[in-house]
């Protein structure tokens, strides 16, 4: 691996205190990683784990540039102590370096946050905090198994503000259960008087093996209709442009400066290598991905082995899949030189039923409007038949 | 004994008439015919006990099934009579056993001089067995009426018996008891069979004439034609002649069944055997012609000779388009054996290449659809059946229309579609249901007759299109499965016909379209745009599915655009999950077929296409 470029780095924290309904992610609560066994019990060397794959890391990327974007994500980042997750950062800016103008990025849960806290990750050099808001409903916020009180949140973000975070985002998810487009509008008017300046909105996917997916299926919940999610998206995406907030990709509104740099490094196809068990690494066309579960990660660090489970090399023709699927959920869109004249013809009617934006295309870009962002997925499917 | 040994008895080619028998077993599929024939075989000593096996004759049907070897069409049994001790040889003929088979039950009935009428006393007589017993009536055979499985604690002997008498006006203690599982009564019964049944009558000296009764393609020997000679001599010195295509063919073999095949010298008046020419098509020895030999030919020809019609078609499609070459290929290959198939290309814009098929109705469409996926391992998709219509036009122009899609579209002046003449025989008890169900189907009654105190017979003339659409299924479960039906062409009559036409988003679906009585159009229109927006996954664009007679609209449905189509999500760990779905989603949407600019999955054709009885079927199976 040559991978002589910015090298951007994911740490996964696989613990949380209690696992929501509607979640998939990797992640485990203590007593399911050991009976009966505490945080600090399961999680105790973690940290030294994550140290040994950045030793890796270092080996495998000597070439690398200096680290532009970090995140710690979830799980529950939050869980660990600040200085622990400090190690991490020392760890691996005295392997690769840190860019001058780096993005640290935490995930945090607003009601386990206090402003001691922020106030110690932001002392490790974390600056960027994204708090899991949801909902700003509380019968909304059950359906997802989340116990916060709403008005957390609004404490959270001003005490991430008082602790000196540049920049501070929530994240919303819409087309839930038993919301209504009131709701809806609540959580979308509550998330715009707060003190931040990036919103991530998804709509809820009922992830197979869920609880939510169960009860799904038991007709005990009903999803709400396509047509409704769509509508949420279309006054989200009205609402938060009105309040100031761009969409830089499909799910995501900030500022201007406030886009997660991070983020945004995954959908241009950048380099970045992914601590921890279950996690994503992308290095000049190749991905792969570590053992899942915290244990089998565990001894493989122990072992000094490679944590990978699996890897792919992409093809030319999946790099240009990941290319189309990837930019089109961004402003910039698909160059229209970059496609040929079928493609063209085949995206045609999708300009006049108003999906794709008739100046960009004039100007030379396939670029989707807000409807046309609802149905990203189909549109992609045309490009590449 | 009453058995004799084979090389004993009268020799094929010299049997002196007067001592044949040629008769034939009517009876329903379940009433044991192959287990009355499996005793036959054992007593008359033709299959020697150690090879003796359930149901002799049918492990032959499955062979024939698989084209391997020659059916045991006509099996020649020698026989000493019990009751005036001489030496006879009994040709028992088999009979195929459904309604779209008359003709084929018409020419084996013609080759003999009796019948047996088989009926289970547990269960009555049924319809297509009545419909038989009519029509060995009209060709003068001697009946014999046998109530078979007395041995079942079900049997009610003295009510059937009462039935049979009736029917064929004979007193029930005419009708004999036998059971074929226990072998009682069997023996009385060939003695019988010698006693009652005419002996065959016919001119030694005139020139040769025999009626095919069956013609078999075999893999290995070409066309198997299975004859009884009426006139003169058949031999394998001879050249033959068929009368309706006068073309003339060498003798390679000529020989009895019994039940193996046995190679003779030739056939004389009344016998009944076969014959193998050589060639490999079943058309070119057609059930119901005449063989005459080239040298000496016979002036006219026996009566009855007429060509198979297909009375029911449909549109037979790969589902998978690289299939049509194989498809073609199973079809031709199923011609050889099926004088009534018939078939040509279609291209439907919906569905791709394929054939039209025409049958002589729904079993042998069935039939020939089951080969086809069984035996050449196609998957298919079937358009929904059609009758022939004869359209005549305001200019007095007539073209016959067997394919909905070809209903021509400008002004028509009367549309005639052909009309059967039905017989259910069912319990009493639901004569009120029959009579609902015909008259829903635009019956007429013809007539009514109590076969027995609690079982009537009910005569009706229905256009064939309403039997064919789902009127079996109906009869069966509106009567709890004891109504029996048979049906025969008797003509054609003018109907209220409209096509119904199904447009997706403004584009003829050729596949949908149907001919339907005017009264039922909207019904139709309304079925089947309610069913399209079901199976149809939305579009990128709303998409109107009407249902239209000509250019009025008289169902209409839409289906909403996608509004959404997206997953949310698309983080580093995502990216490979997502592109491996839409790899996923691109070979699917190869799949769809287009219908202007609308995907119709494939699924939805066939849902569509099938009917719900269709599908009731397909899940019992499961």
């Amino acid at each position: 691996m040559s991978g002589a470029a910015p090298l951007s780095f994911y740490i996964h924290i696989p613990y949380c205190v209690k696992r929501c309904g509607y979640c998939d992610f990797n992640t485990y609560t203590p007593s399911e990683l050991k009976d009966g066994g505490t945080l600090a019990d399961v999680s105790g060397d973690y940290i030294d784990l994550l140290l040994k794959e950045v030793e890796q890391a270092a080996r495998e990327v000597p070439n690398a540039l200096p680290v532009p974007t970090i995140f710690f994500g979830g799980g529950t980042p939050t869980l660990m102590e600040p200085a622990d997750l400090g190690r991490v950062l020392n760890a691996i800016e005295g392997s690769f370096g840190f860019a001058p103008d780096i993005e640290i990025t935490i995930e945090a849960n607003p009601d386990t946050v206090t402003l001691e806290k922020l106030q110690a990750l932001r002392q490790i050099g974390i600056n960027r905090v994204s708090f899991g808001m949801q909902s700003a409903v509380p019968h909304v916020l059950q359906v997802l198994d989340r116990t916060h009180n709403p008005e957390n949140v609004t404490k959270a973000t001003n005490w991430a503000r008082e602790a000196g975070f540049e920049h501070v985002s929530v994240d919303l998810i819409y087309g839930i259960p038993g919301e209504s487009i009131a709701d809806w509008q609540k959580s979308i008017d509550t998330a715009l008087s707060l003190p931040i300046d990036h919103i991530s909105a998804y709509a809820l996917i009922v992830e197979t093996g869920t609880k939510l997916a169960n009860q799904v299926k038991r007709g005990e919940i009903v999803m709400p209709d396509d047509d409704e999610t769509a509508d949420k998206y279309l006054l989200a995406d009205s609402a938060f442009r009105t309040g100031g907030f761009g969409w830089y990709e499909l799910s995501n509104w900030a500022r201007a400066g406030g886009e997660c740099r991070h983020n945004v490094a995954y959908w241009l196809g950048a380099n970045w290598w992914g601590l921890g068990p279950g996690a994503h690494s992308h290095i000049d066309g190749k991905r792969w991905w570590n053992v899942k579960h915290p244990t089998a990660y565990r001894d493989r660090m122990i072992a000094n082995e490679s944590p990978a489970q699996d890897s792919e090399t992409l093809s030319a023709e999946e790099k240009e899949s990941e290319r189309i699927m990837l930019a089109i959920r961004m402003p910039a869109g698909i160059p229209l030189a970059t496609l040929d004249s079928p493609t063209h013809e085949r995206l045609l009617p999708y300009v006049t039923s108003g999906a794709l934006d008739e100046n960009a295309w004039q100007a030379g870009s396939v670029v989707l409007t807000a409807s046309g962002r609802l149905i990203a997925d189909r549109i992609v499917r045309e490009i590449l038949l | 004994m009453p058995a004799i040994p084979l090389a004993k008895a009268p020799q094929p080619s010299a049997t002196d008439p007067a001592q044949i028998r040629n008769f034939c077993i009517i009876a329903h599929i379940d009433h044991g015919k192959s287990t009355l024939a499996d005793r036959m075989l054992g007593i008359t000593e033709v299959v020697e006990q150690r090879n003796m096996r359930a149901q002799y004759l049918d492990r032959m049907d499955i062979e024939r099934e698989r084209g391997i070897t020659i059916k045991s069409q006509a099996v020649r049994l020698p026989w000493r009579s019990g009751i005036d001790g001489k030496e006879y040889i009994l040709n028992m003929i088999d009979t195929p056993g459904h309604v779209d088979f008359t003709y084929e039950v018409s020419r084996s009935l013609a080759a003999c001089e009796g019948a047996i009428l088989l009926v289970d006393c547990a269960q009555g007589i049924e319809a297509q067995t009545l419909a038989n017993l009519y029509l060995a009536m009209e060709n003068n055979l001697t009946i014999i009426p046998v109530l078979n499985k007395i041995d079942l604690p079900a049997a009610q002997p003295e009510k059937f018996a009462e039935e049979l008498a009736k029917l064929i006006g004979c007193k029930p203690e005419d009708c004999l008891r036998v059971s074929g599982k226990t072998g009682d009564g069997v023996v009385e019964l060939l003695d019988q069979i010698v006693e009652l049944i005419p002996a065959p009558v016919g001119d030694a000296n005139a020139p040769a004439r025999a009626l095919i009764f069956d013609s078999v393609y075999d893999t290995y020997r070409g066309v198997v034609t299975y004859v009884r000679v009426v006139d003169g001599h058949l031999s394998t010195r001879d050249q033959i002649q068929m009368f309706s295509t006068g073309v003339r063919h060498e003798m390679l073999e000529v020989g009895v069944i019994s039940p193996e095949p046995v190679v003779s010298k030739g056939l004389g008046v009344g016998e009944v055997g076969y014959v193998i020419t050589g060639v490999k098509d079943v058309r070119q020895s057609r059930v119901g012609d005449t063989i005459t030999t080239y040298n000496h030919p016979a002036q006219t020809a026996l009566a009855g000779y007429k060509d198979p019609k297909p009375m029911v078609f449909s549109g037979l499609f790969p589902l998978d388009g690289a299939d049509y070459p194989l498809l073609r290929e199973a079809l031709d290959k199923l011609q050889l054996n099926d004088a009534a198939l018939v078939f040509e290309p279609e291209s439907s814009a919906a569905l791709g290449f394929g054939f039209r098929c025409g049958f002589l109705g729904l079993l042998h469409m069935e039939i020939v659809r089951e080969r086809l996926e069984r035996e050449a391992g196609l998957s298919l998709i079937s358009t929904a059946p059609s009758v022939v219509y004869r359209v005549f036009r305001d200019d007095g122009k007539e073209m016959i229309v067997t394919n909905p899609s070809e209903f021509p579209d400008g002004k028509i002046a009367r549309v005639d579609e052909p009309i059967v003449r039905a017989t259910v025989l069912a319990p009493a008890e639901f004569i009120g249901t029959i009579m609902e169900l015909c008259q829903e189907r635009r019956g007429t009654l013809l007539g009514m007759d109590y076969l027995s105190e609690d079982r009537v017979e009910i005569r009706y003339t229905l256009p064939l299109a309403e039997i064919v659409f789902d009127f079996f299924d109906q009869l069966k479960s509106r009567t709890k499965g004891y109504a029996s039906l048979d049906y025969e062409p008797i003509g054609e009559a003018e109907g209220d016909l409209v096509k119904v036409d199904i447009l997706l988003q403004g584009e003829h679906v050729d596949a949908f379209s149907a001919i339907v009585h005017k009264d039922k159009a909207y019904a139709y229109g309304v079925m089947m745009t309610s069913k399209l927006r079901e199976l149809i996954p939305r579009q990128q664009f709303e998409v109107p599915i009407q249902a239209a007679i000509g250019s009025r609209i008289i169902a209409r449905e839409s289906i909403r655009a996608i509004r959404k189509d997206v997953l949310a999500k698309c983080y580093g760990g995502d990216i490979s999950r997502k592109r491996k779905l839409l790899e996923k989603q691109k070979e699917g949407k190869k799949r769809m077929k287009m219908v202007g600019r609308v995907e119709v999955p494939q699924e939805a054709f066939i849902a569509a296409l099938t009917t719900d009885a269709d599908a009731d079927k397909a899940k019992k199976a499961k």
